[in-house]
Order: structure tokens, then C-alpha cells, then sequence
């Protein structure tokens, strides 16, 4: 009964704020927009026009410089190198220069590319390349080679991928599946983060507001310690299923969208051609996407972030009955952050080379890492039983904590005045 | 005469520090009831406990004779020294939310508050935010919230702090309202003259001890130290002057009187009765003034308090 109350107060209270509401509707559209954002920039970045001077004096390599979308290229060879140097300097992003050799060969280690720039990695292996091709055509011609044919022999294959089951799969699959994994670890975490905050902020507001003695007074501090952690639980989720019915909506616009963009774009022959393939890989990505445990992935990410949260805000909302003020709480929140930190790291850097290694599945287990490193594992296919023993792990050590946490927030909430120690804290679990 | 709330010989410790020495009270039905003590005696210990806030080591509370269990905090009502409300809760909105932790149904809360809401005139104020009102008005909501529910018990924590003299004794009938309707009021306060007025019992807690508890006359009564102001015109002022101090303790006194009279507080000596002090002073003179000192709860709390 008072339980219900105590929820239903801690989740109106956490709706009805305006930075929810906000949060709620606006961070999608800010992914959406910092998304297209950074695309547009990149092809800014991409579009400038860089110019750069050829300083060839025998002309062995001049001709196969190309100029391309980004880099134009400027033949100087009439000058003298200082003058050409002095001129390359004002203007033009770098000067390439090739010595006069006797034969191309002899050109190998000889090239040099001038910048006062630093070099773009990129563009260097560019050049080498260019270098690179028209030693080896010339290697190649000197051996008794058609080089022409042999470039006609090249091929460029693309390897099919499949299941056993005889299922098609597309490396595209796996781009996704790192990124959806990463996505829900990473959101996990700021879930966690965000709402375990909530948590603690509300038990220092109901402190500092001296409103506290009022409402144990009614209740056992247990009862409104839970309820708050669940209701603010209840409002996490219903923002992590207006996402997803957002994000569900995103999806079908989007398969709709090019789903008629391509109908439309085959009737103009010419241009076809190049957005078939633009097309197509939007439409592997989002056939494959369909194709992923979704399901499987949803359910998990509701028990992980419930379990997880549930876990993390026992601690949080200990350190908001520990402390007067949120700046106290710094050195509380500090073991807490780590071991979230962990999970997120220890996801990107060994579940993305190898899922189901030993560590991964280690740290799948451990119930602080868990909730983020089994959701970064799960779009990769994670057997059920290590979800379920995960899961049983991570909701039984919860049932460990919430008992230390209510007996730390029972004596916490009642003192004033003076910032705890941790010797102080671990001496009001005897209590 | 029934007794609502029971305290048998509480203790309670935090640590090396002894809170409440086995304190024991006796709170009679229908009674209002000071609950006096210095800063640190161990009254707000001793609430927390009644209001099954914390646990007392050893010793039990009984309310109407029954053991104190979670179901109780339905029947009492408690006003915290330091008040507090959510600050960004509507007013009508927070009191129902109140009042249903304390157990009582939303209808039920809701007539309740029409009513006090009503009474107190801040009909108004339902969907204002406590952070809109000033220190005086949420002081009347935090009033109402702890009356909502109609409890037999109720314990103040200076209640009439933070309130202006005119809501000060709006409060004040409330309360004596509500002890005539049958309520018994604990009252915890520091202001003498608050419970000189309005408390029939009192105890007093010093250093986790209980060193006096009983009705306020009683108390007074073996206080009492059997002195008198008196005002007299003297036949003769030397010969009185030299006199009195044979047969009583005297002492200058301070008393407003229409005359020019000699001001005396006269203690009588032990086993003497106030007849003979008034038959000696008649031989003397004039006696235009005649009031036995009756000690103030602010003498007896300072006189107990420094003794110890």
C-alpha cells in the first residue's frame, strides 16, 4: 500500500520534471541531427580542393599524378627547385619532388613529397602508390609482361559469408552487430549513471528538505528507499521504450523510404548505376538488422538495465543518505563509476575481437560489468544458460547489496551535519 | 486518570553515548503534555522513538496499552522541530500523498483537507508549490499535514517557531481545539511561557535522565518555596526594617504597585504559615500587597537544570 504510494510519487515526480520530457524527445533528434552533422562536415572536409606542386624536371612520373575530386596538381618543372619551392610554399598545400634519375628503378627510396603541413597519412600512401604502380608496370614490362593484361587479369572478389545452416550473412552483419552491442552497453551505462544520480538526488533533496522524518515517521525507511528505486526505474524504462518506439519508427521509415528510392532512381538509367550500390548497402544493412535476435536483445536489455540499475542505485542512493550535499558525494561516486567504466572498456576492446573469449565471458558474469558487457556480447549470439546464470548472479548480488544499503541508508538519512568516513559508514552496518 | 502513551524504562545508546537513560513517562488521555529538556537532553531521541523511528535498545512503548507496532503511525501525528515539505510538490497534492502513507484513504484525506484548507482560509493555495509560499505559510500546510489524519496523539516540536504572533495563536487554538475534541498533544518546546500556558502536565528530561514528570500544579506545588511580595506602608520603616529580618528571610522585590510602598519578598521560615507573616506585617503598617510567589516553569527548569 505505502509502497505503491511511495513508487507512484517517485515516478510522477521524475515524469513530470521538465528535464525528462526534454531528455526524452530531444536527445533523439540530437543524435539524429549530430549524426547528419558529422556527415555533413566530413564531406566538407572532403570536398576541399587540395594543390599540390610536381616538380619533375625528367618527367618520369608527372603524367601519372591525376588530378582527382581533392587533390589538383600543378606541373612546376620549368622553374628552378628554389623558385618552384618559394612558390609551392605560398598556396599550395606541398611540393612533390623526383629527382633525375638515370632509370625509373633507381626512383624507389628517392621521391619526396615537401609539406610544412602535417602530413596526411592518407595522401601519402597515395602518392606511394602512384610511385608504387608505375614501378612495378615498369618491373613488370622489363620481366616480359603485357601489363595491360595483366591489369585486365586483376580481380576484385567479394567473399560470400554463410551460416552452416546454409542462412546468407553479410560482413555487414557484424558492423552492426558491434555497433548495436556497443550501443546498448554504452546506453546501459548511462542509464545507469543518469538514473542512479536521480536516485541519490532525491534522497539528498528529501534530506536537506528535513521532509525525511516526516515520511519514517509513516514508513520503514526500506519500504521508502525501494520504492524510490523503483519508481524512478519505472520512468527509466518508459524513456527507453519511447526510444525504442522511436528508433522502431526510424527503422520503417527509413525501409520505406529506399524501399521507393530504388524503384524510382532504376528508371533513370543513368544515374542508377552508382546508387544501385549506394542503395543496396543501406539495404543489406537494414535487412540485416531485421535479421539480428532482436527480440532476444530487447528482453535482455530490459532484465540488464533493471538488474544493473537496481544494483548500482542501492549504492547511490546509500551515498545520498551518507552525504548533506551533492558535493559531498564526489569521493562516494568514484568507486562506483570505475567498475561501470570497466564494463564499457572491457567490451570494446575484447568482445568486439573476440565474443566469446575468456575474458568477455568472465566479465559477463561479474554483476557490476555484466549488465554492460553481456548486452555488448548478446547481438553476437551468447548461449541462454550464461544469460540466465548472468542474470541470477547479477539479481542475487543485488539482494546482497539493497540489505548493506538499507542499513546505511537508515542511519545515514538521520544524521547531520558531518560528512562520513568510510570508517563511519561500514560502522553503521553494525548498528 | 487513563493514561494513551506509556514510555517503561527506555534506553537507548548510539555507540559510547547514552541517548535515554531508562527514561519513563506516563502521558495521560486528553492531556497537553510539555516536554521540556535542554538542547541534547535526549527529547528528540525519545520522539524519534515513540514515532517508531528508531528502536529503543531496551524498554517498550505502549499506546493505549497496546505494544507499539508499524499500525500506530496511523494514530499519531508528528510535527518535526525542523520542518520540511517537497519543495516542488503542489500543496494539495503532497498533504494527500501525506496523509495516505499515514494509512487513510484519499476520500477520507480529501474532506480532511476541505476542511482544515477551509479553516485555516488558504483555499487557494491546493495547486501552488510549496517553494511559491513563504516560510509562514508552509509552516500552516506542514501544520495541516500533521493533523490530517486525525490522530489520537499528536507531538509537536516547537510548533510555534517560524510562525507571526497573530498565527502563532491561530495555531494555538487549533491546537487546544483539537485536545478538546478529544486529542491527547505532546508538546516539546523551549518557549516557557508557551507551556505555562497551554500544558496541564509536564516532564523534564536532563542529560538522557528523567528528573520530573507529573501535573504542572503538583509540580509547582513542591516547588513552591513559600515566599511572598509584599507591599507595605510602615508605621515606623526603621524599626520594620530592623525587625522583619529577625523573624524572616528578606529580599528587595520588584512588583508594580499604585503607591510608594516598601517592596519585600519575604521567605517564611520553615513550618511557618502565611497567617503569621501577614498578622506580624499588620502590626507594622499597611499592608497593600500580599501574592505568594509561585514558581515559573522557567524558574523550575533552571533551578533543576543547574543543580544537576
Amino acid at each position: 500500500m505505502s509502497l505503491s504510494l511511495i513508487i507512484k510519487r517517485e515516478f510522477n515526480a521524475k515524469v513530470r520534471n521538465k528535464s525528462f520530457i526534454v531528455m526524452t524527445f530531444l536527445s533523439p533528434l540530437l543524435v539524429v541531427v549530430m549524426g547528419c552533422l558529422v556527415g555533413y562536415l566530413a564531406s566538407v572536409n572532403g570536398d576541399e580542393v587540395n594543390k599540390v606542386v610536381v616538380y619533375d624536371k625528367a618527367g618520369l612520373l608527372k603524367s601519372d599524378f591525376e588530378n582527382t575530386d581533392y587533390t589538383v596538381y600543378t606541373d612546376l618543372s620549368g622553374m628552378s627547385l628554389e623558385k618552384a619551392k618559394e612558390k609551392a610554399s605560398e598556396g599550395y598545400l606541398g611540393l612533390i619532388y623526383v629527382p633525375q634519375v638515370d632509370s625509373l628503378p633507381q626512383l624507389v627510396n628517392k621521391v619526396e613529397y615537401i609539406t610544412n603541413e602535417t602530413p596526411n597519412l592518407e595522401y601519402v600512401s597515395e602518392i606511394e602508390g602512384v610511385v608504387n604502380s608505375k614501378l612495378t608496370k615498369y618491373n613488370l614490362e622489363q620481366l616480359g609482361f603485357d601489363s595491360d593484361k595483366i591489369d585486365k587479369a586483376k580481380t576484385k572478389s567479394n567473399i560470400h559469408l554463410s551460416k552452416f545452416s546454409g542462412e546468407e550473412t553479410f560482413k555487414e552483419g557484424s558492423i552492426l552487430k558491434i555497433a548495436l552491442g556497443g550501443l546498448s552497453g554504452y546506453l546501459i551505462m548511462m542509464f545507469v549513471i543518469i538514473y542512479g544520480n536521480m536516485v541519490m538526488r532525491s534522497v539528498i533533496e528529501e534530506k536537506t528538505n528535513r521532509i525525511i522524518e516526516i515520511i519514517i515517521s509513516s514508513v520503514k525507511p526500506f519500504q521508502l528507499m525501494m520504492g524510490k528505486i523503483i519508481g524512478t526505474s519505472l520512468a527509466g524504462i518508459l524513456q527507453f521504450l519511447i526510444w525504442a518506439i522511436l528508433g522502431l519508427t526510424l527503422f520503417f521509415v527509413l525501409n520505406m523510404v529506399f524501399g521507393v528510392q530504388m524503384g524510382a532512381a532504376s528508371s533513370q538509367p543513368e544515374a542508377a548505376a552508382a546508387t544501385q550500390e549506394a542503395m543496396s548497402s543501406i539495404q543489406i544493412y537494414l535487412s540485416e538488422f531485421a535479421k539480428l535476435p532482436l527480440a532476444t536483445i530487447f528482453i535482455s536489455f530490459l532484465l540488464y538495465f533493471i538488474g544493473g540499475y537496481f544494483l548500482y542505485s542501492s549504492f547511490y542512493a546509500a551515498i545520498g543518505a551518507a552525504v548533506d550535499s551533492e558535493t559531498d558525494s564526489q569521493q562516494f561516486l568514484l568507486p562506483i563509476i570505475m567498475p561501470l567504466m570497466l564494463g564499457v572498456y572491457v567490451g570494446i576492446f575484447t568482445v568486439i575481437s573476440d565474443p566469446h573469449g575468456t575474458v568477455a565471458t568472465v566479465f559477463s558474469m561479474i554483476p557490476l560489468t555484466s549488465p554492460i558487457v553481456m548486452l555488448m556480447r548478446i547481438p553476437f549470439g551468447v548461449p541462454m544458460w550464461q544469460i540466465i546464470v548472468s542474470l541470477l548472479i547479477l539479481f542475487g548480488t543485488f539482494f546482497a547489496v539493497v540489505w548493506f544499503a538499507s542499513k546505511i541508508y537508515r542511519i545515514g538519512i538521520l544524521m547531520y551535519g558531518k560528512k562520513p568516513s568510510y570508517k563511519e559508514i561500514f560502522k553503521w552496518l553494525k548498528y | 486518570m487513563d493514561s494513551i502513551l506509556k514510555v517503561n524504562n527506555v534506553v537507548k545508546q548510539y555507540g559510547d553515548y547514552t541517548a535515554l537513560n531508562s527514561v519513563s513517562l506516563d502521558v495521560p488521555k486528553g492531556s497537553i503534555y510539555g516536554l521540556l529538556g535542554p538542547n541534547g537532553a535526549g527529547k528528540t531521541s525519545l520522539i524519534r522513538i515513540i514515532n517508531q523511528i528508531t528502536m529503543p535498545d531496551s524498554g517498550e512503548v505502549l499506546l493505549d496499552g497496546e505494544k507499539l507496532k508499524p499500525e500506530h503511525v496511523a494514530h499519531i501525528g508528528y510535527m518535526p522541530e525542523e520542518r520540511g515539505l517537497y519543495k516542488s510538490m503542489k500543496v494539495g497534492e503532497q498533504a494527500l500523498y501525506l496523509a495516505q502513507l499515514k494509512g487513510i484513504s484519499k476520500q477520507e484525506a480529501k474532506k480532511q483537507l476541505d476542511y482544515w484548507f477551509e479553516k485555516l482560509e488558504i483555499k487557494g493555495w491546493w495547486n501552488k508549490k510549496i517553494q511559491e509560499l513563504s516560510k509562514g505559510m508552509a509552516q500552516k500546510i506542514q501544520f495541516v499535514v500533521t493533523v490530517l489524519h486525525q490522530p489520537k496523539l499528536l507531538i509537536f516540536d516547537e510548533p510555534f517557531s517560524g510562525f507571526d504572533p497573530v498565527n502563532a495563536n491561530l495555531i494555538k487554538d487549533e491546537i487546544l481545539e483539537l485536545r478538546d475534541k478529544g486529542a491527547t498533544v505532546i508538546f516539546s518546546t523551549h518557549r516557557m511561557e508557551s507551556v505555562e500556558e497551554m500544558c496541564d502536565h509536564i516532564a523534564l528530561i536532563h542529560k538522557s535522565n528523567k528528573l520530573i514528570e507529573g501535573k504542572l500544579h503538583d509540580v509547582k506545588k513542591q516547588y513552591r518555596t513559600n515566599t511572598f511580595d509584599v507591599g507595605i506602608a510602615p508605621y515606623n520603616f526603621q524599626q520594620l526594617l530592623a525587625d522583619i529580618n529577625t523573624k524572616f528571610k528578606t529580599e528587595k522585590a520588584d512588583f508594580k504597585t499604585l503607591d510608594d510602598e516598601l517592596k519585600l519578598a519575604v521567605t517564611l521560615p520553615q513550618g511557618g504559615s502565611p497567617r503569621d507573616l501577614m498578622q506580624y506585617l499588620m502590626q507594622h503598617g499597611e499592608v497593600t500587597y500580599f501574592v505568594e510567589k509561585i514558581p515559573s516553569v522557567n524558574d523550575i527548569f533552571i533551578q533543576t537544570v543547574s543543580q544537576k
